[in-house]
């Protein structure tokens, strides 16, 4: 077999042309987006070292001088700080005051401290995500394009999703603190306000892509509305539903220890006036705390979402 | 429609029997699910012992609160016990100084007339007499005798206490009349001052009336043009803070932007090696997924609060928080993206002898590079949310000053302007990140489309 070389010709001279072209055009646009972005880096990162109160490398040197307050005297003192033992380097100071927290259930039965507060933030995640899928359910029917009962009712149950989805939970929970009081009844409103507009988005996004066969079937046999959604519709949403409830557990979890923070009751409270004041040996004691439950709920979470969807529950978002 | 006879019956039942004899846990599993669930309620509702926290909380604020969100109020107080009555009004009223407004007004004997909503809603008073008139009723206060006396009925919409009558006229406003004084209180939709406030020399101008000045006007601070003038005391107007509200905001998005690109930039080349099929080593796979778990474990907070506390307050420590926990949830889906890519590629540019790195970077980028973008796109939107919230521990932004401003909770119009503000930077990011997405998700379809083409 003889290998025949041809000269190329002007057409393929032309085609070899527009492609460079069309690479070098291509790489220039690269070239001016990662030089855009730089830039926006640069500036954003000089603006945010400006406006802060100390600078960044002002402070660099001091960060470990920082974390050496967090280094407890005795590395006991942790465990007794979790379970609230008395500490034998007591002073009597707000340091080591770690028996004052517990709270007597059965004769000298107690709770530690932070485990009730841990308590406390988890209960906020999980009845406020409660919340969210109740309300988030319905809202999704009615919103999703091939199920709504009356395309006005969509648009307006869809304008309402986003702007509990948009809506700054901390505005929520200031503004139902100055009604029901700081604590953690506050924190559950915003959050499971914020919960049924970030539900009610996945659902219905999954609502819109289900297989409408079944649908019509109930339709051609004179089913109503409900009916249709509940046995058309419903059994072939509700692992992906449930998936996704459970991966807002997860981020819920998170927004109730910031909640806690500022005022909503719970683990974040402590948190913040143990780290503002110094405390050591209760902060190492809380961060370990919250670290293990917050792990535990996302290994929990994800083997249960495995087990329900599959692999495919892996899509990190929400 | 004929019945079905038992044959029937039976038969169909021993042809289905997945559907007609399930095990225990199918058929009894959804309801004991949701007995657990009912369960669980009830003990929440004993652990945050709801019926005395309703029972202790104030429900008549919420709309009181959400009119204060969108309208503001002017309480002048009248003496009665000096020689003229005349109007007095807090002193840092949101009608400036000297105010004389046409709904307060001195009659010829001397009495006072306050419009608090037109005729139909008003008062007028003298040193001895008060007349009430609202909801189409006029009631008679004698206040000679050292105590409020109403002659006649007394209306719903009036509470008469032992030194006071209040006047209770909705939305408008109240009127409080005692012996010695009276007090009103007259509500105005909207946001008072929201240009300029009352120290500024364009107070009380129309629009027109600014315009002009601004155009033509003399200087009214010598040395100083007009324009200058105005846009500085619009961004220093002391009672909305303009100046101050748009550096904060400024300060979040910057947080959110910052904390993201960094934890993406950061996280990238760790994704390469955290995934399985691209680094064979099984214990620096393992290393690094558990380092991303643990980077989000330790949640946004406590890094925040960390942040916080080694620089200071402000958007530097917000961007660390942010920053760190992006790290953990980018280099996780980052890792889990690469895992999932298409083999082949990857085989034939090594199969050309290319070296590692340019093996990346022509079999694997290609195809994850939509998918990095995207899911980078989706944390700064969600980001830009979160840095709101943690700004209101003190790591800057506009968090802190809605927090602040919520605290007083005589605010509430200053916290709408910010929530209006951080909704509108939402809807847009939410928007430009939609539409990027999409773009991005087509080129992931069509490449997938060409992939099954060419099988």
């Amino acid at each position: 077999m003889t290998l025949s070389v041809t000269a190329p010709s002007g057409a393929t001279h032309q085609m070899a042309d527009a492609w460079r072209r069309k690479t070098s055009l291509r790489r220039l646009y690269t070239a001016i987006g990662v030089g855009l972005l730089i830039i926006a880096l640069g500036s954003t990162m000089w603006f945010a070292d400006e406006a802060n109160a100390g600078h960044f490398f002002d402070r660099l040197p001091h960060l470990l001088d920082f974390l050496s307050w967090l280094v407890p005297k005795d590395w006991n003192d942790v465990w007794r700080a979790m379970f609230d033992i008395a500490s034998p380097h007591d002073t009597g100071t707000q340091e080591f005051n770690f028996p004052l927290g517990r709270s007597y259930v059965w004769g000298s039965f107690y709770i530690p401290e932070y485990f009730e507060l841990m308590l406390t933030t988890l209960n906020v995640a999980l009845v406020s995500t409660f919340i969210g899928f109740v309300f988030a359910v319905p809202f999704s029917f009615i919103a999703a394009r091939n199920l709504t009962p009356h395309p006005v009712l969509r648009q307006i149950v869809k304008r309402l999703m986003e702007l509990l989805r948009a809506f700054p939970e901390i505005v929520i929970a200031g503004l139902f603190a100055a009604i029901v009081s700081i604590g953690p009844i506050a924190a559950i409103i915003a959050i499971g306000l914020h919960s049924i507009g970030a539900l009610g988005k996945l659902f219905y996004e999954i609502n819109e892509n289900i297989d409408m066969r079944a649908e019509e079937g109930l339709r051609a046999v004179g089913a109503n509305w409900f009916e249709r959604v509940r046995f058309a519709s419903l059994p072939q949403v509700l692992p992906n539903f449930m998936s996704y409830t459970l991966l807002r557990v997860e981020i819920n979890v998170r927004i109730s220890t910031i909640m806690g923070a500022v005022g909503g009751g719970g683990i974040g409270e402590e948190l913040k006036l143990s780290i503002s004041r110094g405390f050591g040996a209760k902060t190492i004691a809380l961060v370990l705390l919250l670290f293990t439950t917050i792990f535990i709920v996302d290994q929990f979470s994800a083997w249960l979402r495995r087990k329900l969807v599959g692999e495919q529950a892996f899509v990190v978002g929400a | 429609m004929a019945a079905l006879t038992a044959d029937q019956i039976q038969s169909i039942e021993e042809r289905f029997p997945q559907v007609f004899q399930r095990p225990f846990h199918k058929r009894f599993g959804p309801l004991m699910l949701l007995g657990g669930i009912f369960l669980y309620l009830l003990y929440a509702l004993w652990f945050f012992n709801l019926p005395q926290v309703m029972r202790e909380s104030h429900w008549e604020r919420l709309p009181l609160f959400l009119t204060q969100w969108i309208s503001y109020d002017v309480q002048p107080i009248f003496r009665l016990d000096e020689t003229r009555i005349t109007a007095k009004y807090p002193r840092f009223s949101v009608l400036g100084p000297n105010p004389d407004p046409d709904w307060v007004k001195t009659n010829a004997d001397g009495s006072v007339t306050v419009l608090i909503d037109g005729a139909a809603k008003s008062v007028t008073f003298s040193k001895t007499q008060a007349t009430i008139t609202a909801n189409g009723e006029t009631v008679a206060v004698v206040l000679g005798t050292g105590k409020p006396l109403i002659s006649g009925p007394v209306p719903g919409w009036i509470t008469a206490h032992e030194d006071e009558v209040v006047a209770d006229m909705g939305f408008a406003g109240e009127a409080r009349v005692a012996v010695d004084r009276v007090r009103i209180r007259k509500r105005f939709l909207g946001w008072a001052n929201f240009v300029f406030d009352t120290r500024s020399p364009f107070f009380g101008k129309s629009a027109s009336e600014v315009a002009s000045l601004i155009v033509s006007g003399p200087e009214l601070k010598p040395g100083t043009s007009n324009l200058a003038l105005a846009g500085d005391n619009i961004w220093n107007n002391a009672q909305w803070q303009h100046g101050d509200v748009w550096t904060k905001l400024l300060q979040t998005i910057v947080m959110a932007f910052l904390g993201t690109m960094l934890g993406g930039i950061v996280a990238f080349p760790l994704a390469f090696f955290a995934a399985r099929n691209i680094t064979p080593s099984r214990l620096v796979n393992q290393v690094l997924k558990r380092f991303f778990d643990f980077m989000r474990s330790i949640d946004m907070l406590i890094w925040a609060l960390f942040f916080t506390r080694a620089f200071g307050p402000g958007p530097l420590a917000g961007s660390a928080a942010i920053f760190f926990t992006e790290i953990g949830t980018l280099g996780k889906t980052y890792s889990e993206a690469l895992e999932n890519i298409d083999d082949k590629p990857r085989e034939g540019i090594t199969s050309t002898g290319a070296n590692g790195l340019l093996v990346q970077r022509y079999g694997v980028l290609p195809e994850v590079v939509p998918v990095f973008i995207s899911q980078t796109l989706y944390q700064w939107e969600s980001n830009t949310r979160g840095a709101t919230i943690i700004g209101a521990v003190g790591a800057g932004g506009i968090g802190l000053k809605l927090w602040e401003a919520m605290r007083t909770n005589s605010n509430w119009a200053n916290v709408f302007y910010m929530v209006l503000l951080i909704l509108a930077v939402v809807f847009i990011f939410d928007n430009i990140s939609n539409f990027l997405r999409r773009r991005l998700s087509q080129t992931i379809h069509d490449y997938n489309r060409i992939q099954t083409e060419q099988g």
